[in-house]
């Protein structure tokens, strides 16, 4: 018979003697002795977990000594997960969830009682918006949105009775980017919590924690997981603030799997290098776009005219894979037809992925609004979303060049 | 399109049924029929199955050849290959190759009547001083493993060519990244996928890729008459991997080169080997052949016993102590005890890894934190 591996994983060696971003991305979270003597974690998909005797429940019970209990509660390939986000973005304690609004909501859930008011900046993710404004609201808890960026406004909105003020950064499609330092200092001086969604930058690119922000939200189902095969949230901060939307997720049960959470540790060993080529694509797509005779207007953080560059240089290592644009003198159809004659980014949702990813926010995201809406959104017929993927730069830019040849 | 745009989009064209962006993962042993006679995309998974298939596709695009055959490891491709001979034939090899190849070539294939000769690969004489009448196969790895020696792909294929011999590359160092043996004149390139095309340390894999159609039948035919085939979830992984390979081996070669360099200054170390660096022996071949990096294996000599070589490689704190190579995380590791530990010792000098040889897998940690990490064990290597 082969003896069972009885070795266990020894959290002191889970630090990591080095800093580099992608040293962190590879190492971070792992113990450097995993069970078995594997290379790699373990999946453990198992729902529960098992005690010799019943001493053994008692102990654990009675000390708190750190082992697994059942599923809801964690799992260990889940906590790796958790230790390497917390690690990539400077935070004590992340907490991982099954999606991006499942950890946005169990933030929310743990964090705010009735009679609190939230505010935020108006170009936040609308889901997240939605659920404050029409559903946080039916337990009592007030919603406030003022224009994003204005932070005058921002702490004129802050009453008593704030707990929360939130961001994304940079946000989606407008990519405004946040001074997350002047955001986090607004919070402080109020006494009220700080949010920044901080999907569509990354740890690579900014770090709010090290900024004094209180949480970092990601959807890991974007660049973290970074393949477009799963979906995944986490919030990372202190371990203070944390333990309660960990106790609250256990009993909400809005968790991630084992084999997901093992497909995202595997996407996130290779963070930094496919961030470094998203910011060159972007760039590299940004500056194309900027110089179309078809193109109006380019939204992107890392092109000098963008209404937020120069914070952006300041704050970020680079400027991510989104870009949006607006093509000139074109209504919904004619921009459709651009859409439709791309040959390499496919269209649909979401970004962050390797393979690129585009799409018409007024057809995707807004069809059934009414065109006031939509202005008020400041979402116009002629606006694409383009979520650059990791592929070479010069096939991206040929094809969105052909594109608007096809689309004459 | 280029070589990464092929990696991510080949084989991965959206889910027909649902729209999914990653195609599903089919796990299905057999497939339903349209009828009982007649044909069918798909029947039973050992002869085909569409996620095998997606990694095959985009194997045969990156190394341009007319069909892959995936595997579940490295070694059942390379046996299903070594099945295309028949007793009488004879296969010529080199002597700075992965052990467990030797090990099929020289103890198994020996038994069904197959004769093997090893000759040094990197001079090109010698290699076709070795090809007899029989001469059926000539199985290369264009950079050897510990030794990383380079063999002229080009020059193998003229030879090979002339005596209508089969010419093989275990291109599993390179990848088809920095080279591609097909475009050189080999009839077949073999993968281990375990190493760089799935990239993670997290499966077990194998890959062949045919130049010309009818020999990717053969080999077709001969793994669905004997049934290595690589499964449905390491065939998704795989494709998973091959999307990032490009910038993986592009950084973790641009780290390897830089420690390769670095190592030559240090004064414990007596020789480094690395394509890349000038003044190695296979510096003007590698140059020839390899474009956009030299790979990310180095091995080294420290002027030390084996005692103080191990010392060294017990001491790192991010290169871990193991076998297995091109993955994310870099390795290391000492061959005389652990890859070749079971060579005689004598033979082992005589290939001329010594016992103070260090070999290291660079992964994609910072380069500066790599270089950090040898220089303290560095400081081990004396016992006091
Ligand atoms: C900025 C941002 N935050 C949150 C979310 C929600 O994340 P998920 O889709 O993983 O629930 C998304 C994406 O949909 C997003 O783009
Ligand atoms: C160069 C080379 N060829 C072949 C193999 C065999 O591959 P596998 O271990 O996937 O069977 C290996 C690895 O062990 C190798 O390094």
């Amino acid at each position: 018979m082969i003896e069972p591996t009885t070795i266990m994983p020894d959290p002191s060696t889970k630090k990591v003697p080095a800093s580099g971003p992608s040293t962190l991305s590879v190492h971070a979270g792992e113990a450097r002795v995993k069970p078995g003597f594997s290379i790699t974690d373990p999946i453990f998909a198992a729902s529960t977990f098992t005690f010799p005797n019943t001493q053994a429940i008692v102990d654990f019970l009675e000390q708190e000594e750190p082992r697994e209990e059942y599923g809801r509660y964690g799992n260990p390939g889940e906590r790796v997960v958790e230790e390497k986000l917390a690690a990539l973005d400077s935070g004590e304690a992340s907490v991982l969830f099954a999606s991006g609004m499942a950890a946005f909501v169990g933030l929310l859930m743990a964090h705010v009682d009735a009679g609190d008011e939230i505010v935020f900046f108006d170009e936040c993710y609308h889901r997240s918006r939605e659920f404050c404004r029409r559903h946080l609201s039916r337990f009592g808890v007030g919603f406030r949105q003022v224009r994003t960026c204005d932070y005058d406004a921002m702490e004129a909105a802050i009453t008593p009775k704030t707990k929360f003020i939130i961001s994304e950064s940079p946000t989606n499609p407008h990519l405004s980017v946040v001074d997350v330092a002047r955001f986090a200092e607004i919070g402080r001086r109020n006494g009220v919590l700080t949010l920044i969604d901080a999907t569509l930058c990354t740890p690579y690119n900014v770090k709010p924690l090290e900024a004094g922000v209180d949480f970092v939200l990601h959807s890991a189902t974007k660049y973290l997981g970074g393949h477009n095969d799963l979906l995944a949230g986490a919030v990372t901060g202190s371990a203070e603030l944390l333990d309660p939307v960990r106790n609250l997720r256990g009993i909400m049960g809005g968790v991630n799997s084992p084999h997901n959470a093992y497909l995202l540790e595997r996407g996130l060993k290779t963070l930094a290098l496919r961030m470094e080529r998203h910011n060159a694509n972007g760039q590299a797509v940004a500056e194309f776009l900027a110089g179309h005779s078809k193109v109006e207007r380019v939204l992107y953080p890392g092109l000098p005219d963008h209404p937020f560059h120069a914070i952006a240089k300041q704050t970020m290592r680079g400027f991510g894979g989104l870009v949006t644009f607006f093509l000139r003198d074109a209504d919904w159809q004619q921009t459709a037809a651009v859409i439709d004659a791309v040959q390499i980014p496919r269209i649909g949702p979401s970004l962050g992925g390797v393979e690129s990813l585009i799409e018409q926010p007024m057809v995707m995201s807004y069809w059934n609004y009414t065109p006031e809406e939509r202005a008020e959104f400041r979402i116009p017929d002629n606006m694409i979303r383009m979520a650059c993927g990791i592929e070479d730069a010069e096939d991206l830019i040929a094809d969105l060049s052909a594109a608007f040849e096809v689309a004459e | 399109m280029q070589f990464r745009t092929r990696a991510i989009h080949i084989g991965q064209e959206a889910d027909p049924s649902s729209g999914a962006v990653v195609p599903p993962i089919h796990l299905a042993s057999t497939f339903v029929l349209p009828a009982a006679e007649g044909p069918a995309d798909y029947d039973y998974a050992r002869t085909g199955s569409p996620t095998r298939h997606a990694f095959e596709a985009v194997m045969a695009s990156l190394d341009g050849g007319a069909r892959a055959v995936a595997f579940a490891s490295g070694m059942a491709a390379t046996h299903c290959v070594t099945m295309l001979l028949k007793p009488g034939d004879h296969l010529v090899t080199g002597t700075d190759i992965y052990g467990g190849s030797w090990r099929l070539f020289n103890d198994v294939l020996s038994q069904r009547g197959i004769s093997v000769s090893a000759v040094d690969t990197t001079d090109v004489a010698a290699v076709q001083h070795a090809i007899r009448a029989e001469t059926k196969m000539l199985w290369i790895e264009p950079t050897g493993n510990p030794l990383l020696s380079v063999t002229d792909i080009a020059g193998c294929a003229e030879i090979a060519k002339a005596a209508g011999v089969l010419l093989v590359a275990d291109n599993t160092l390179a990848t088809p990244v920095l080279c591609r043996p097909l475009e050189m004149g080999a009839d077949i390139v073999m993968h281990s996928a375990t190493k760089f095309i799935g990239g993670h340390s997290d499966l077990l894999g194998g890959v062949l890729v045919a130049r010309d159609p009818e020999v990717g039948r053969k080999l077709h035919w001969m793994q669905n008459a004997t049934g290595a085939v690589m499964g449905p979830l390491e065939s998704f992984l795989c494709c998973r991997g091959v999307k990032t390979l490009e910038l993986r081996v592009h950084a973790q070669s641009a780290t390897a080169m830089r420690l390769a360099s670095w190592l030559q200054k240090q004064q414990s170390v007596k020789r480094v080997y690395y394509p890349g660096l000038e003044d190695d022996p296979g510096s003007a071949t590698a140059k020839k052949q390899y474009h956009g990096g030299y790979g990310a294996m180095v091995s080294f000599e420290v002027d030390a016993d084996v005692n103080g070589a191990q010392r060294f490689v017990e001491s790192t704190k991010l290169f871990q102590l193991a076998v297995s190579l091109g993955a994310v995380e870099s390795l290391i590791e000492l061959p005389a005890v652990m890859s070749h530990g079971a060579y005689a010792p004598e033979a082992r000098r005589a290939v001329g890894i010594t016992d103070g040889l260090i070999r290291l897998s660079v992964g994609l940690e910072g380069a500066e934190d790599l270089e950090h990490d040898l220089s303290q064990a560095m400081t081990k290597i004396s016992a006091s």
